[in-house]
């Protein structure tokens, strides 16, 4: 028992300088007094996934948005490959940083091609060099341009949406992507699939990746660590076997225990408050 | 319900800027004519009944014949208050009065001294106050009275008004909308005489006729002149308490219209005392019955008089030739609705042009201001509430109040017209923009925040083509509304196809009525259907597979 325990959480905190996003001691309290983080802090190391789960209102989703500034903290700093976030330009931050919503988030009056060559068209690329990487990115998500790249968002199945997203989050090949629950709206077979080609994605391409989810076996099943979230503070933070053999407390041990059944409940004992986490 | 109480307040505040707004425009419209002047014209008003109608016309082809000056005809103005607003500003030179609404309308005092001494308390207040002049008395009183039907007359040995009050609550009464307000109507008659009758509606003039024919009502008010007193076989009560104020009518100028053009005076007063009750009766019900347009029956008095020259088979005199002239100049005989708008069908092409330049001109311009203001409340949210709120609130004053709210900013004819079309189109527009691009798709809006489009972008790339057909149906609205409402932009004399229905009201001639309401019904919806064709081709391609449409 005890040598585990020396070697599990040790190099997490001892190697700052990988780190590509960092929140440090960050806090967000909105308008009305809810308090939707309270000091956390983290590092997600280069090329790593890593994972927040936690129930609605824990605060996770406004702690992914802190990195693409969607947010900006009350108390703290999120830093991206170093620097505060703060003193970057959002609009420049956020072409660096792919990002995929619950629901793909796709434009619905533009075709799946358009779509998917937003953040090049942004970056000024040309239209040749663009369209070409349109193409490649459907081919790495498993769709045929040529069935789907003129087709528009309506036209396409939930999980066909989402993998558009993915390309699109990923078509100028961002160092950093966050995902928001980006599995949680598909049916089982369709997100057994994803997470199939999500992994493959995260051998072939190591971007530095936050995934937000509810459910702790998807987090099990894709990251390399995973944050364990409650009502704005971090519980634990480590490798999903050191979760299973160390439990910070009664919570997280709880939750565990949830692992194999049902997606986790929320049962509203967080104050919900109005971002989806 | 923080939002009813300030409503109070804000119309409050709405109205007094209205009041200094007014008072400015009218000084410096005041200044304007004093400086520069409108060399040789001058403009003949009136309200919307017949007698008055036909004074002004008496007046314009007086004037015309016995002078150079040019003449501009702005016939059947909506009641007193916009007469004499019109006047006050400025934006008609001359329209009949009569003495009675003088001094219980306009000076808001109690009639004394019988009509000797209203004419002199008129005339010396009107000069001290406004520089407004009473020229002669035309000879005959148009008062208020009460009638009944002869056979309910006769059966109950009615004979004055006090005979009346005894059976009041046995009778139904219908009224005219303003004599039911005026303290010299209803509310005056009821304390002096204590009458009060079993029911009161409020009716317009021709129904009111009607009905009491027909023997759903009792008892109406009428004018002393009125020729229909004949026809439809009413006997008038005599007003044995005094009640009523004399009614003499007579031109009112304006004095800085005099000053420029001293010979209105010398002319109009050629008309001193020439007509009695009995005389006007005929005239009138030439008018009501006979389906001649006034412009005839005019010439036909002031030729009889001797006062010009040429009879009635003279010609059509200059003018108002357009309105109902084909039908008059066909004869007595009401021809039917087909024949009558084939006949009129110049007359109608031009008035549809009319309607229609000016409802795209109010509705251009709606949205020229609209959908700029609703796509700038979007971006600053406290403001959207309390102006979108206020818009709405306008869209809620009566369309003719607000017709004549405009007059004295901009005096009668098209432009007040158009100022109102266009205030009643900004509401649906600004609502429609700004909830528009508020609600478009906001998850496809965070996703293209996030991945790096900047607001204006956002703006132009996303938020605008999906809110493109929710922004489109404001301005139908809007259009529907307009073409619907300039129908009653007649009544301050911006034509179009409000005026046959205006003028057919008054004359009773249904034909003339329909051949207004039929192309301005058909013109709203083809507008309808046309924009929302439009609002259609405007859904993006993506949003229209999704509607499954």
């Amino acid at each position: 028992m005890l040598a585990p325990d020396r070697l599990g959480p040790v190099p997490a905190d001892a190697q700052p300088a990988a780190a590509v996003l960092e929140a440090a001691g960050v806090s967000k309290t909105y308008g009305d007094g809810t308090a939707a983080l309270a000091g956390v802090t983290l590092a997600v190391r280069s090329g790593e996934t890593l994972a927040l789960v936690g129930e609605s209102g824990s605060g996770k989703t406004t702690l992914l948005r802190l990195f693409n500034r969607m947010v900006e903290p009350t108390a703290g700093e999120a830093r991206v490959e170093g620097r505060p976030v703060a003193s970057l330009d959002p609009i420049a931050l956020r072409r660096r940083i792919g990002y995929v919503p619950q629901d793909g988030g796709l434009i619905p009056h533009w075709r799946v091609a358009r779509n998917v060559e937003l953040v090049p068209r942004l970056l000024g690329w040309e239209r040749e060099r663009r369209q070409r990487r349109g193409y490649e990115m459907l081919e790495m998500v498993g769709l045929d341009p040529q069935i789907h790249a003129a087709r528009y968002p309506a036209e396409l199945s939930g999980g066909q949406r989402q993998r558009v997203a993915f390309a699109r989050a990923l078509a100028a090949d961002p160092p950093v992507v966050l995902l928001d629950e980006p599995f949680g709206a598909l049916d089982a077979l369709t997100r057994v699939e994803l997470h199939r080609q999500f992994l493959e994605l995260k051998r072939r391409l190591g971007k530095t990746t936050v995934l937000v989810t509810h459910d702790l076996g998807e987090a099990f099943r894709l990251a390399d660590r995973i944050g364990v979230m409650r009502a704005g503070t971090l519980l634990q933070l480590g490798r999903p076997e050191e979760l299973v053999q160390r439990p910070a407390n009664e919570y997280v041990h709880a939750l565990l225990a949830l692992r194999e059944g049902a997606p986790l409940a929320a049962s509203g004992t967080a104050g919900d408050h109005a971002s989806t986490s | 319900m923080p939002r009813q109480a300030r409503v109070p307040s804000l119309l409050l505040a709405l109205t007094l800027a209205a009041i200094a707004l007014g008072a400015a425009a009218r000084d410096a419209r005041g200044a304007g004519v004093e400086r520069v002047g409108r060399p040789g014209r001058v403009v003949i008003g009136s309200k919307n009944f017949e007698e008055s109608r036909l004074l002004g016309e008496m007046f314009a082809q007086l004037l015309e014949g016995r002078t150079r000056l040019q003449v501009d005809r702005r016939l059947g103005l909506a009641g007193t208050q916009v007469c004499f607003a019109a006047l006050q500003s400025g934006a008609i030179d001359v329209y009949p009065e009569y003495t009675g609404t003088g001094l219980v309308s306009i000076l808001g005092e109690r009639p004394a001294g019988g009509a000797r001494g209203a004419l002199e308390r008129v005339r010396a207040a009107f000069l001290a106050r406004w520089n407004l002049w009473w020229i002669a008395p035309l000879g005959f009183e148009n008062a208020y009275q009460l009638a009944v039907p002869r056979d309910l007359a006769r059966r109950e040995r009615l004979a004055t008004l006090s005979d009346l009050a005894r059976i009041a609550p046995r009778l139904r009464a219908a009224f005219g909308h303003e004599f039911l307000q005026r303290d010299d109507g209803l509310p005056g008659l009821g304390r002096t005489y204590g009458m009060r009758f079993g029911s009161v509606q409020s009716m317009q003039e021709t129904l009111k006729y009607q009905a009491a024919r027909a023997g759903n009502v009792d008892v109406l008010d009428v004018y002393t002149t009125d020729g229909r007193l004949l026809l439809y076989g009413l006997a008038v009560l005599r007003d044995d308490r005094g009640f009523f104020p004399p009614y003499e009518a007579a031109p009112l100028v304006r004095g800085a219209a005099l000053r420029q053009h001293p010979e209105l005076a010398s002319v109009l007063g050629l008309l001193g005392g020439a007509f009695d009750e009995e005389a006007m009766r005929k005239l009138n019900l030439r008018l009501q019955e006979g389906k001649e347009s006034e412009a005839v029956v005019a010439r036909d008095a002031l030729s009889a008089l001797g006062l010009v020259a040429g009879g009635p088979a003279g010609g059509e005199p200059g003018g108002e030739a357009g309105r109902g002239g084909a039908a008059a100049r066909r004869g007595r005989r009401a021809p039917g609705l087909a024949d009558y708008m084939w006949g009129e069908r110049q007359a109608l092409l031009r008035r549809t042009l009319t309607h229609l330049g000016l409802c795209a001109a109010a509705l251009l311009l709606g949205a020229l201001i609209a959908v700029p203001l609703g796509l700038y409340l979007e971006r600053h949210r406290r403001g959207a509430e309390p102006i979108i709120g206020f818009l709405g609130l306008m869209q809620t004053v009566p369309s003719l109040a607000l017709l004549a709210f405009m007059i004295p900013f901009l005096g009668v004819g098209t432009l007040p017209a158009l100022a109102a079309l266009w205030l009643y189109s900004l509401f649906p527009i600004v609502r429609n923009a700004y909830t528009g691009v508020r609600d478009a798709d906001p998850r496809a809006v965070e996703a293209a925040t996030a991945l790096g489009m900047t607001p204006g972008q956002v703006l132009r790339e996303v938020r605008l083509p999906l809110a493109a057909p929710v922004l489109m149906a404001g301005i139908r609205t809007a259009a529907v509304i307009t073409v619907g409402t300039a129908t009653l932009a007649a009544f301050i004399g911006a034509g179009g196809l409000g005026e046959p229905i205006v003028t057919g009201l008054q004359l009773a001639n249904t034909s003339m009525i329909l051949s207004g309401a039929i192309p301005a019904a058909a013109l709203a919806l083809l507008v309808d259907l046309g924009l929302g064709l439009v609002e259609r081709a405007l859904r993006p391609a993506g949003v229209r597979l999704a509607a499954g449409a």
